[in-house]
Formats: structure tokens, sequence, C-alpha cells
């Protein structure tokens, strides 16, 4: 069980509890949070489930793989440090405390 | 405010109720879905959830507080019967509905094998529900021997599945090569390697004449158009789906390859609506239907804005993927009409672009997301890229996005 906080590009924050073993993804969308849109529901395959991880936070999430780099560089305005699929992050208790931003849109 | 009724609790339906309450609306909303689940998604029944990576409750698109919290009446297993369009009413089972405006999300059905020639046995399964997948995947055990039938991409994974779990796994495919509806020759190529390579006995222009079966109940075996016989303990059938137009139809809407709308998801009737699977619509001068999860998603919002007043015309922009083994394909574009292929290869992954003449049409990428997502913005763009640069493995596509 992680605590994680989604922060909306507007500013809107949803503080919500996820178990470990879903994905940064399915906690969003399994408690409504607006912005994470997940069109092909975690398989990698559409890059609308991006989000920019707090800087606090990114060197304690398991690292990308090629496929997910790849398509992060197409998200809409990639950060190259803090950009990460939310489908591709397991969640664990190592997590709690998770903070991520979600961006303006998803392409 | 409108009272507005969706009929198919499926991906589109979903997609298209959330999207009319984030716009606003505030009206009635009703969706009903003859499933006894939450809507869901599809494609990992083929996939992660048939290997059992998956569980139940991960496939949901949205959790059921979703529904009660942005008041959406969600009636599952509940079946739409008739439309009565001049009195505005769905008749569901025991009830009527009333709407002002009305969505039609029914999706597609799966061809099933005709009765004689043994596709009413046990043991025998098509793959598009839930309930289709928790049938058959119990049987789904190691040393088992599974026949599919038709080489298209369900059958595919289907096939990967069952050869990742050890049965002896035998396809065939009627035409003269697996996914030769959907691609080029070069990616039937590499995937028939890719199958041939876990096991699978890949047997192309070769149908099935007819299933046997113990006491005519349950399957046992198959004799293939080339004379052949098979014993096998299960089937999977996946020879493609119709669109799911009978009660459009018998309302009295136009169908023409699927439910006719237009590029705003009208139908026929000005208020009734349709999208996703079931619904064909103008693209490029022609008009066509798409089977995918992108095209559900983005059609059923149109038709939400549309009801809403606010519609803008719907551009598709197809794409679509399919897991096999450790290949992740991903497909930008339609390939209709292409006249030659590039390929490019860098290291080990692999892509091909479909042209007509020198105009790109679509990209079939093999864990190569670079080459599928530089793809499928130029096609969204209407660029094309020189083959030659494509072709060329030292050169970085992404620049010509920007061209
Ligand atoms: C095994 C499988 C794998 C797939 N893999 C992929 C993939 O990898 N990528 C991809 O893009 N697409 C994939 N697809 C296709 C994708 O799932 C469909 O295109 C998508 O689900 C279409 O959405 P829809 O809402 O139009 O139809 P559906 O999701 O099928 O929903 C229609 C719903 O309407 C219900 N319904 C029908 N008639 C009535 C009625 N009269 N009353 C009440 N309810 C009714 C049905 O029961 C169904 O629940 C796959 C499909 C399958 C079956
Ligand atoms: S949900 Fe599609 S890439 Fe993450």
């Amino acid at each position: 069980m992680a605590k994680i906080t989604y922060v909306e590009h507007s500013g809107t924050q949803h503080e919500v509890e996820v178990a470990s073993g879903l994905t940064v993804m399915e906690g969003a969308r399994d408690n409504n949070v607006p912005g994470i849109e997940a069109d092909c529901g975690g398989a990698c395959a559409c890059s609308t489930c991006h989000v920019y991880i707090d800087p606090a936070w990114v060197e304690k999430v398991p690292a990308k793989d090629a496929m997910e780099e790849d398509m992060l560089d197409f998200a809409y305005e990639p950060d190259p440090v803090r950009s990460r699929l939310t489908c591709q992050i397991k969640v664990t208790d190592a997590l709690d405390g998770l903070v991520v931003q979600l961006p303006e849109k998803q392409i | 405010m409108s009272d507005i009724v969706v009929i198919g609790a499926g991906q589109a339906g979903a997609s298209l109720v959330a999207r009319l309450r984030n716009l606003g609306h505030t009206g009635a909303i009703s969706l009903i879905g003859e499933e006894p689940v939450l809507p869901y998604q599809r494609p990992p029944l083929s996939k992660k959830y048939l290997l059992g990576e998956m569980e139940l409750e991960r496939l949901y698109l949205r959790p059921r507080s979703f529904y009660e919290e942005n008041g959406i009446a969600l009636l599952t297993s509940y079946t739409a019967v008739s439309i009565d369009r001049s009195g505005k009413q769905v008749v569901v089972d025991d009830r009527q509905i009333s709407y002002d405006q009305l969505a039609i999300c029914t999706g597609s059905i799966p061809r099933h094998l005709p009765q004689a020639i043994g596709g009413g046995l046990a043991g025998v399964h098509v793959v598009r529900t839930l309930a289709d997948v928790d049938a058959m995947a119990p049987g789904f055990t190691q040393g088992r021997r599974v026949l599919i039938v038709g080489g298209g991409y369900i059958g595919l994974e289907a096939a990967a599945v069952a050869a990742l779990g050890g049965m002896h796994v035998t396809l065939v495919e009627m035409s003269g090569r697996i996914l030769q509806r959907v691609a080029c020759p070069e990616t039937s190529e590499y995937f028939r390697k890719l199958h041939q390579g876990h096991g699978v006995d890949i047997r192309e222009q070769c149908g099935l004449q007819h299933l046997t079966g113990d006491d005519k109940t349950r399957v046992t075996g198959a004799v293939l158009t080339d004379g052949t016989e098979l014993p096998a303990d299960m089937v999977i059938v996946g020879i493609g789906v119709t669109p799911a137009t009978e009660l459009a139809a018998q309302a009295g809407l136009e169908i023409q390859n699927g439910i006719k709308t237009d590029a705003r998801g009208r139908t026929s009737d000005p208020s009734i609506w349709a999208a996703g699977d079931c619904a064909s619509f103008p693209y490029r001068g022609e008009r066509i239907r798409l089977e995918s999860v992108g095209n559900a998603i983005d059609q059923a919002e149109i038709v939400a804005e549309d009801m809403l007043g606010a519609g803008t015309d719907y551009v598709a922009k197809p794409w679509f993927w399919s897991d096999q083994y450790d290949c992740k394909l991903q497909i930008a574009g339609l390939n209709a009409g292409y006249t030659h292929v590039v390929t490019r290869r860098v290291g080990e992954a692999v892509s091909f672009w479909y042209y007509a003449g020198d105009k790109l049409l679509a990209v079939d990428a093999m864990n190569d997301p670079r080459a599928y997502m530089i793809g499928k913005r130029l096609i969204e763009t209407g660029k094309s890229p020189d083959p030659s640069e494509v072709a060329d493995a030292g050169a970085d596509l992404k620049p010509l996005l920007r061209a």
C-alpha cells in the first residue's frame, strides 16, 4: 500500500491509497483522478498515461525500460528526467508518499 | 437538460458517458449493458488476462464508484430489445427507458463456426467476452492440444498464450497467409517465424473441413481441407466479427457496413448516434468501420460532444497493437490500397512502412515504439518521408516530424 498524490495541471491535488501490485496509472483510474487517460489500458502502447514525477521522487522510482523511454519521447512536452508512463510503474510500499504532476494534456 | 440513454456498456459506451459528465451534462444518463460486469477492456482477454497475469478487477475501465459519483445509471445484465423511435423509448427486458438522445454502442459479434461442421460442440470457443475467456481458460493446461481456426490477431494472440502454457498448438488459416486481411506479407512472415519458433504448427491455405466429437457433444479433433485429421482437446475460433447492427436495423436505421453515421456519429435519425465497432463513418472520401479501442474512445467522445451541441467532425487516427510472446506490435494508420512496403531494421527492432506511391499510409512496428510513434505522427499530419531515409537504420527519423 502506498499513499500517492496526483497533482492536476490546474493544481488540484488527489491524495489516494493505492494497493501494492497495481500500477500508478491504475491508482489514478480506480480513484477517478482526471487527467490520466490511459487509452491502451496499460499496454505501453499509447503514451496517454504520462506524468512528471516530483523531483524528490525521481531517484526512488524504479528505472524505465527502453520501450517506455521511446514512447515517452513522443508524449506531450516530455521531460527527460521526470517524465514517466504511469502504467509502467508498479506500486510498492517503497513508493509511499509519491507525488506526481499531470501534464497539461495527453496526446 | 436532455435525458441520454446509451445502449452497450463496453469501451465506447463507457467513454461516452464519462465524456458527457466531463463536458458538464447534468441531465439523466443511463448506460445499458447485457454483460453482467462493469464495463471492461477487451484487449487483455487474449493477452495478459488469458495468461493469468492480470486479475479481473484490473480489467474494469472504471470502478463502480465512478458511475455512482457521476449519477450514471449503469444497468448491467440488461438487454435492449427494441427501440421505439416515435415514442423515444428503449425497451429493456422488463421495462422501458425514455430518451431525448440515444447512442448505440453495441460493438460486434464474433463469427461462429456453423453447427453443421461442429461449431456447437463443447470445447469450441470464441474470444469476445470475459465469459468466453473464463470458459476457455481452465482448458489451457500443459500438454493439451488446441486447434486455432483463423490467423488474425486474436487467433495469433490465443496461439501465443497457449504455446507459452506448454500446449500443443496448431493454427489453420484458410487464406494464403496469416494476417492476409490486415497486413503485408512481410508482417505475416515475421509472425509466422515467431510462432514457429515457439513450436506452433502454422498451416496456411488450409481450412477446417469439420470438427469431430465424442458422442457428438465434445470436440475431439478436426478434419482439415487437405484431408489431415488432427486430435484436439479444444478449438478456438478467431474468424472475424460482424458489427452488432440488429437492434438498429430493426428500428429502421440505415445500415451500411455497420450502423451508418456521419462525421459526427449521427445516424439517419437525428436523435440517435452510434459509435465503436458497430458504426461506419466517413474517412478520406470512403466509408469505413474500425474495430479498435482507439476508435471506440475517440468516436464516442465525438458523439458526446455532438449530443451536447459542441460537435466537431471525427478525424480518425487509426492505431492498434498486439502482444505475442515478447513482441509488441504497434500499428499506425490504415494500409488499404498500399502499393509497396519499405523495411526498417534497427538492431532487433523491425518496422514495415506501407506506401501508396510516395504517400505513407501505415506502419507496422515490431518492438520499435520509435518507428511507431514517428509513423503515427507523420501519418496524422499527412507527411510522407523519403523511403530511402526510412530504410536507413542509421538515420534518426525524429527530425522528420519538424520538417
Ligand atoms: C480478445 C480481443 C482482443 C482485442 N485486442 C485489441 C487490441 O489489442 N487493441 C485494440 O485497439 N483493440 C483490440 N480489440 C478490439 C476492441 O476491444 C474493440 O474494438 C472495442 O472493445 C470496441 O468497443 P465497443 O464499445 O464498440 O464494443 P464492445 O467493447 O464490444 O462493447 C459493446 C457492448 O455492448 C453490449 N451490447 C450489445 N448489444 C446490446 C444490447 N442490445 N443491449 C445491451 N447491451 C448490448 C455488448 O454485450 C458489449 O458489452 C480486441 C478485441 C477482442 C475481443
Ligand atoms: S496506458 Fe497506454 S501507455 Fe500507459
